[in-house]
């Protein structure tokens, strides 16, 4: 079951000057359950799909459906509350609130979502617990190490249970230790969790542990190899 | 969850919220304190003038205060006819005025003559303070100013010739000792004042029994109209004025300077404003990113909006907190302990007829109205912060 259809979508800037193909005629479809890593060079066009694909920036041509809804058909406020209910993010540079602790922070989507307070905290207490970071839930994110906010980040994009997390350079400012762990985590939570994980990366390691690869060349894909 | 994000977010930077909240609070600390020093003085020159001339409401006969004169005086003993009974009623004082000239030796001059109770008047005009020279309580001597006590050189013990027009035209002579010097700030009265007793004065000017004005004062100045209206009831023999009727000068000159005030308080607004317009928008420019942040994940702006609303709340109810804090203590003090003013200040003040001090009001509107005034006007420079998130381009913002 597809839960992202793109169909012949462009990105175009500055279309009344001088106009930039960020992303020329892209079609792709994401199964359920996949991990799949979208790679290329800096500037092809990665961030920009992504952020098509999660509704954070409009499409100038074509269209995209997740879970067969048309994105580009949401108002402001609709698409919003779209993104809280489906998509999970994950940053490079992790982007946790500050005021708030590690759990507090998986546990935030899921308040916006007006969840039930024992649902909320037996949710955090899982996702803190596979992600080996349960003894720290009650730090905030700068007494964390950069590995640990990135596993509160990607708890926090699993913890309402969403269609599919989008991971623009998760592993970006990691160490490798930390790149192999987490890496490990979102595998074992995509076996565990049937969650759906799309990265944009030139990580290697992150290329090496995906099932698909989408790679794009100046916003167009050249190449789409499952393993 | 918007208070508990709210809260944390003021004590993220911890500098720069007390800068914020300090400069709210020195806007709320200023404009109380000048605004109590200023309502102060006005309240110190009511009660002077009000002690001293007219009362908080003067009861004349319907036509005295068009033409002062004599034949326009009432009977004492119609004061009984008069609702005094109201509760912001202190006192009254019964008074008969004229002119006069005073004589003694080859120098003559033109006096004010005033009869009064002088028990009473002590209590109401505190006139025995100004005594300076010879005795207050006298049964049939004269209170002269030290002025004119100075120009026709004549003291205590000495006699002093009246002569004027008494009540209906009558002769009105008479010759009293001069049993006290009282010394006023304002050189006409100075030079002028002689105050008889009551009994004396009426009998001077033919006038037994009659009176020209009964003052009344309160111990609530904001009763005076209540108590206007039903001081002489029905009567269209009396009138009563508000020393607010009597003294119009008085108000239009406090009226003048509260406004004069005011501009100085609304450029402290301006000053002050723009200080937490441009900690505001810091604050919204330095966290464009993060804005940006949660609206992605699904906070919904208006949500956002909500959680930086409660933030200038906080802020600015700490800043006004603040305010309030230091300035009550303050103002507290100096309307206890008025702060006395010396060299060519206090003479000025003097020269017009106050007392060189500055008094503070210990008015709770005060602190009332300066806090409220500044959070609206932090509020008000709120607006900015919620039209930039309402305004915010997600991508543009994690570009920040």
């Amino acid at each position: 079951m597809s839960v992202i259809e793109a169909k012949s979508v462009s990105k175009i800037y500055n279309p009344d000057t001088i106009p930039v193909h960020a992303i020329n005629d892209v079609s792709l479809t994401i199964e359920e359950g996949e991990f799949t890593a979208i790679v290329g060079p800096s500037g092809c066009g990665k961030t920009t799909l992504l952020n098509m694909i999660g509704g954070l920036d409009s499409v100038s041509e074509g269209h995209i459906s997740v879970s067969g809804v048309n994105i580009a058909d949401l108002n402001e406020a609709a698409l919003t509350d779209f993104r809280l209910k489906n998509i999970g993010f994950v940053f490079q540079s992790y982007n946790l609130i500050p005021v708030l602790t590690a759990k507090e922070n998986v546990e935030f989507v899921m308040l916006l979502q007006q969840s039930h307070q024992s649902a909320m905290d037996e949710r955090a207490d899982e996702l803190l617990t596979k992600m080996g970071i349960k003894e720290v839930s009650q730090r905030r994110p700068a007494e964390l190490s950069g590995g640990q906010q990135q596993r509160v980040a990607v708890a926090r994009a699993l913890a309402s249970k969403p269609k599919f997390i989008l991971a623009d350079e998760p592993t970006a400012n990691l160490d490798s230790h930390s790149t192999e762990s987490l890496l490990d985590i979102m595998a074992k939570m995509n076996e565990e969790e049937k969650a759906t994980f799309i990265f944009s990366t030139h990580d290697q390691r992150v290329i090496d542990k995906a099932r698909r690869i989408i790679t794009l060349e100046d916003g167009r894909i050249v190449s789409d190899e499952k393993k | 969850m918007n208070f508990k994000l709210a809260w944390r977010n003021i004590w993220r930077n911890k500098k720069r919220t007390w800068i914020t909240a300090s400069s709210i609070g020195f806007a709320v600390f200023f404009a109380c304190v000048m605004q109590s020093m200023q309502l102060g003085s006005y309240e110190r020159m009511i009660d002077n003038s009000v002690r001293f001339l007219t009362g908080h409401l003067g009861v004349h006969q319907l036509d005295y205060w068009d033409e002062k004169i004599l034949d326009n005086s009432f009977p004492e003993e119609t004061l009984t006819e008069l609702n005094l009974g109201h509760e912001s009623i202190i006192m009254g004082v019964p008074r008969i005025t004229s002119f006069a000239l005073a004589s003694y030796g080859d120098k003559t001059k033109g006096a004010l003559i005033t009869g009064v109770d002088l028990s009473l008047e002590a209590q109401f005009s505190y006139l025995e303070n100004k005594l300076r020279e010879g005795v207050y309580h006298t049964d049939n001597g004269a209170l002269i100013g030290a002025g004119l006590s100075e120009y026709l050189k004549l003291g205590v013990g000495d006699t002093l010739v009246l002569l004027s027009q008494g009540y209906h035209g009558v002769n009105a002579v008479g010759k009293y000792p001069v049993a006290g010097v009282l010394k006023f700030p304002v050189p006409d009265l100075d030079q002028s004042a002689v105050y008889l007793p009551l009994g004396i004065a009426q009998t001077f000017f033919g006038a037994e029994g009659m009176i020209t004005s009964y003052s009344v004062l309160l111990d609530d100045p904001d009763a005076t109209e209540q108590v206007q209206s039903q001081l002489i009831g029905d009567s269209d023999v009396y009138e009563a004025m508000t020393w607010k009727e009597m003294m119009p000068d008085l108000v239009q000159g406090i009226e003048l300077d509260y406004y004069g005030g005011l501009v100085m308080v609304y450029v402290l607004y301006g000053v002050i404003g723009f200080g937490i317009f441009g900690t505001f928008l810091m604050m919204t420019k330095e966290r464009t990113y993060e804005f940006g942040i949660l609206n992605s994940i699904g906070m919904k702006k208006s949500r956002i909006q909500r959680m930086v609303a409660i933030e200038i709340l906080l802020l600015s109810f700490l800043g006004v907190a603040l305010g309030l804090i230091a300035a009550s203590p303050i103002v507290v003090y100096f309307w206890a302990n008025p702060i006395l003013l010396t060299g060519e200040t206090a003479a000025a003040m003097e020269k017009f007829g106050y007392e060189p001090i500055m008094p503070f009001a210990l008015d709770p509107q005060v602190f009332y109205d300066q806090g409220i005034s500044i959070l609206l006007i932090a509020l008000f420079l709120g607006v900015y912060p919620m039209l930039a998130i309402q305004q915010l381009k997600i991508i543009k913002a994690l570009k920040e």
